[in-house]
């Protein structure tokens, strides 16, 4: 009987030395000697990009059609992120849902909450929508430390770049120079594009407009929109009729002609209350990658300007 | 800030004399309107006083805050054409530049406005959730009824990031009969070479089905298989040590490796009646993205111990239960329409070699066989429409076999909350040849209070 229980042995030695054998091989390395930097989406990627120029290889998880409360955290994730140097998440528990199991799997020290290589975003922007008072999901999916969509406001992306060109200087110091230059000219190229959409925004100023979520309160308040209403009820709740009733009645008081919804939810009900109300059902994307044309901060404005004036001009 | 204080103090001390002065030595009774004219004008004395001590701490505090707002900007200062003054902040005058909102500073003086000095000291705490399981059950089983109405599980929720080295997840199922550490362990997510450790009472990494806990099951009840060869509700549930890597694989293949380690006590498929009588489990994972939408998940497990619930035998350690498993997954979910719609498809198939004493008490190994299948398609937000075939033999006795299949609807009436409702049918052996056929109908009610937990993948 002895010999049985031998076996058992033998089988966990075994199973254990397979892992152990397995630590041998090489993790397949990268061949350049870049940096290499995980976003949670695909703004950030796109800033990091600005900095980081030719230095870094930067990646988003999400993509940017994607929403990015709902992501699913895929084992393919784990093998990017286990190579990642620096890894930038948005925060506020955006991504509360997806990233805590990625970043506990990937086996990477360096990207751990609180390490040198996790970087939250959030830290450096200017949030709004911080709940006062008591904080219940009687409201919905409510973001107890402020609303996540804070990059939709170059200002903040502008804070969210220097602040990564800080992190990438530290991480590199031999190429801070680089660096700092690269954010000089993106300072640079911000600062005049944002004049050019202030003034292009500004005729329609305080125009009032309904979103599906409350993804625009930064892009809103930087171009002096007026978000009165939204086709969810409450966040993370689908829309109800009755809510529905009440937004078309809203709209009609307001003179409300234009509904913002975001690439990842169904156009049903915005149609339907477009009808309703002889408004406009406008897809804004909120993200970089949210049309195959938008491949980086400043074409993500472009686009968004570009598609408001023409529904405004439309609707008016 | 200290003058203001030391103003306020004179303030309040000359308020307090002057209102012990107040009360003049009692006067003559002759000189009453006298005496009341003296008073009032000791009285409009003491307001002139005051009204100049306000100016003064008026005057004062302008002075504080025009030396505030006219300090340079910080270093990190960002100022953009657009710029505009927070609501919050005072005009200043002298044409002292505006400061633009700070990042930092504003938000952390927000956290701290609302957030206040006891409900800063909670941010240590874990974040806590419980999930309610509440099911009802109607219709009839000879086999193996359930109750008709139950809180079938409370499970508490406790997970922290420990150290800079490791996390910490516990969840404790308060059910109806007592409590249960479901899971308890910490896992060290440091360490050298890609290893992930865990270490406590977990859900061994066997296959799909076992590691997930009831809520997150896909079907109210586990599928029969899971009952008959693999411990049921609990499964393999252990106290040990896992030990994890990512493995070598071709390209766009994810490839991971589990050894675990357990005391060898779970449920009615293993149990240790000695030190050495550990059981082990080993998994082997392969994960591909067939698209941006498409996956294909597999598994192949292995576990052993020494059987359970042979404790009459002489020497129950001589007696092993050798479980095989096999899993398969494809996924759908287009990333546009992720919330809207989703497939699943989902196979386990199960071998158990079960070392025993037949009724005659000659040792024997009885080979199960068993698997399950389920389907779910996400319909809407807010419905999903499942179904589930069951085949299995017994473990203890591989010549009967039950079968079954489910059809299962969820609600959701938002993330937190989930209402579902499951038909079943069994054809469950009772003997050889004996069959008893049971048609069940099955509700749930699921809530969520507390931190958000992460989606099971």
């Amino acid at each position: 009987m002895r010999h049985t229980n031998t076996h058992s042995r033998i089988t966990a030695v075994a199973v254990a030395l397979a892992l152990l054998c397995a630590l041998f091989f090489p993790a397949s390395g990268h061949a350049d000697n870049k940096l290499q930097i995980m976003t949670a989406t695909t703004d950030l990627a796109a800033l990091a990009q600005e900095i980081g120029g030719d230095k870094v290889n930067v990646e988003s998880i999400a993509r940017g059609y994607q929403d990015p409360h709902f992501v699913e955290a895929k084992p393919s994730f784990l093998l990017k992120l286990r190579r990642a140097d620096l890894l930038i998440v948005v925060g506020l528990e955006l991504e509360i849902g997806w990233l805590p199991p990625l970043i506990t799997q990937s086996t990477n020290p360096k990207i751990q909450v609180g390490a040198p290589g996790y970087f939250d975003a959030s830290r450096y922007a200017r949030i709004l929508e911080i709940p006062t008072g008591q904080v219940t999901r009687a409201e919905g999916d409510v973001h107890p430390l402020g609303n996540p969509h804070y990059w939709l406001d170059p200002e903040n992306g502008l804070r969210i770049a220097r602040a990564i060109q800080d992190k990438l200087s530290e991480m590199r110091p031999n190429d801070s120079a680089y660096f700092a230059q690269r954010y000089a000219s993106f300072e640079q190229h911000l600062k005049q594009a944002d004049q050019q959409w202030l003034a292009e925004m500004k005729p329609y100023a305080d125009r009032k407009i309904v979103t599906y979520h409350r993804s625009w309160p930064n892009f809103a308040e930087h171009f002096s929109l007026n978000v009165v209403g939204y086709v969810e009820p409450r966040p993370g709740i689908p829309p109800s009729p009755q809510h529905t009733v009440e937004l078309i009645g809203l709209m009609k008081r307001e003179g409300v002609r234009v509904i913002v919804v975001e690439p990842y939810f169904d156009l049903k009900t915005p149609n339907a209350v477009a009808r309703e109300t002889g408004g406009q059902v406008l897809v804004l994307t909120p993200s970089v990658g949210g049309e195959k044309e938008i491949t980086d901060y400043f074409k993500l404005f472009d686009y968004d300007i570009a598609k408001l004036k023409q529904a405004f001009d439309a609707t008016h | 800030m200290k003058k203001i204080a030391v103003l306020s103090t004179f303030v309040l001390f000359s308020t307090v004399t002057s209102a012990q002065q107040a009360p003049p030595a009692p006067p003559p009774k002759t000189s009453v309107s006298n005496a009341e004219d003296t008073r009032m004008k000791m009285l409009e004395d003491q307001v002139r006083t005051l009204a100049e001590e306000v100016a003064l701490l008026r005057n004062e505090l302008k002075d504080l805050r025009e030396t505030k707002s006219a300090q340079p900007p910080s270093e990190g200062h960002i100022l953009l054409t657009s710029a505009r003054v927070e609501p919050g902040m005072l005009p200043s005058a002298l044409g002292a530049p505006i400061a633009a909102p700070e990042a930092v500073p504003a938000q952390l003086a927000q956290t701290q406005t609302y957030g206040g000095a006891s409900s800063n000291a909670k941010l240590l705490n874990p974040d806590i959730s419980l999930i309610g399981d509440f099911i009802g059950t109607a219709g009839h089983n000879a086999v193996s009824p359930s109750r008709s109405l139950e809180m079938h599980e409370s499970e508490v929720g406790l997970q922290a990031i420990i150290d800079p080295y490791a996390r910490a997840d516990a969840f404790l199922s308060f059910g109806e009969t007592g409590v249960n550490v479901e899971e308890a362990y910490v896992t060290f997510t440091s360490l050298p070479a890609g290893l992930l450790m865990k270490v406590g009472k977990m859900r061994a990494d066997f296959g799909k089905v076992n590691t997930i806990h009831n809520h997150a099951l896909p079907f109210i009840d586990r599928p029969l298989v899971t009952n008959n060869l693999v411990g049921g509700e609990d499964g393999i549930d252990d106290a040990g040590i896992s030990l994890s890597r990512f493995l070598p694989a071709p390209k766009d293949w994810f490839l991971e490796g589990t050894a675990q380690v357990f005391r060898g006590d779970s449920s009615d498929v293993f149990q240790a009646t000695r030190r050495q009588d550990l059981s082990v489990v080993g998994h082997v994972r392969a994960y591909r993205d067939l698209s941006e939408s498409t996956n294909l998940d597999l598994g192949a497990s292995y576990a052993r111990g020494n059987s359970a619930g042979l404790l009459t035998t002489s020497n129950p350690s001589a007696f092993f239960t050798n479980i095989y498993a096999a899993d398969a997954t494809l996924r759908w979910k287009p990333l546009r329409r992720a919330i809207y719609h989703s497939f699943l498809f989902r196979t386990e198939l199960f071998w158990s070699a079960r070392d025993q004493l037949s009724p005659v008490n000659v040792f024997q190994t009885q080979h199960a066989f068993g698997f399950y299948s389920d389907a779910e398609y996400r319909l809407n937000r807010r419905w999903t429409l499942g179904g589930r075939i069951d085949r299995s033999g017994h473990a203890t006795a591989a010549s009967l076999t039950d079968t079954g299949f489910s059809a299962i609807l969820t609600y959701w009436p938002s993330e937190f909350s989930q209402i579902r409702g499951q038909y079943r049918f069994g054809h469950l052996a009772v003997a050889p040849n004996d069959f008893s056929n049971a048609n069940e109908l099955l509700f749930q009610f699921l809530f969520v209070m507390g931190a958000h937990g992460a989606h099971p993948f």
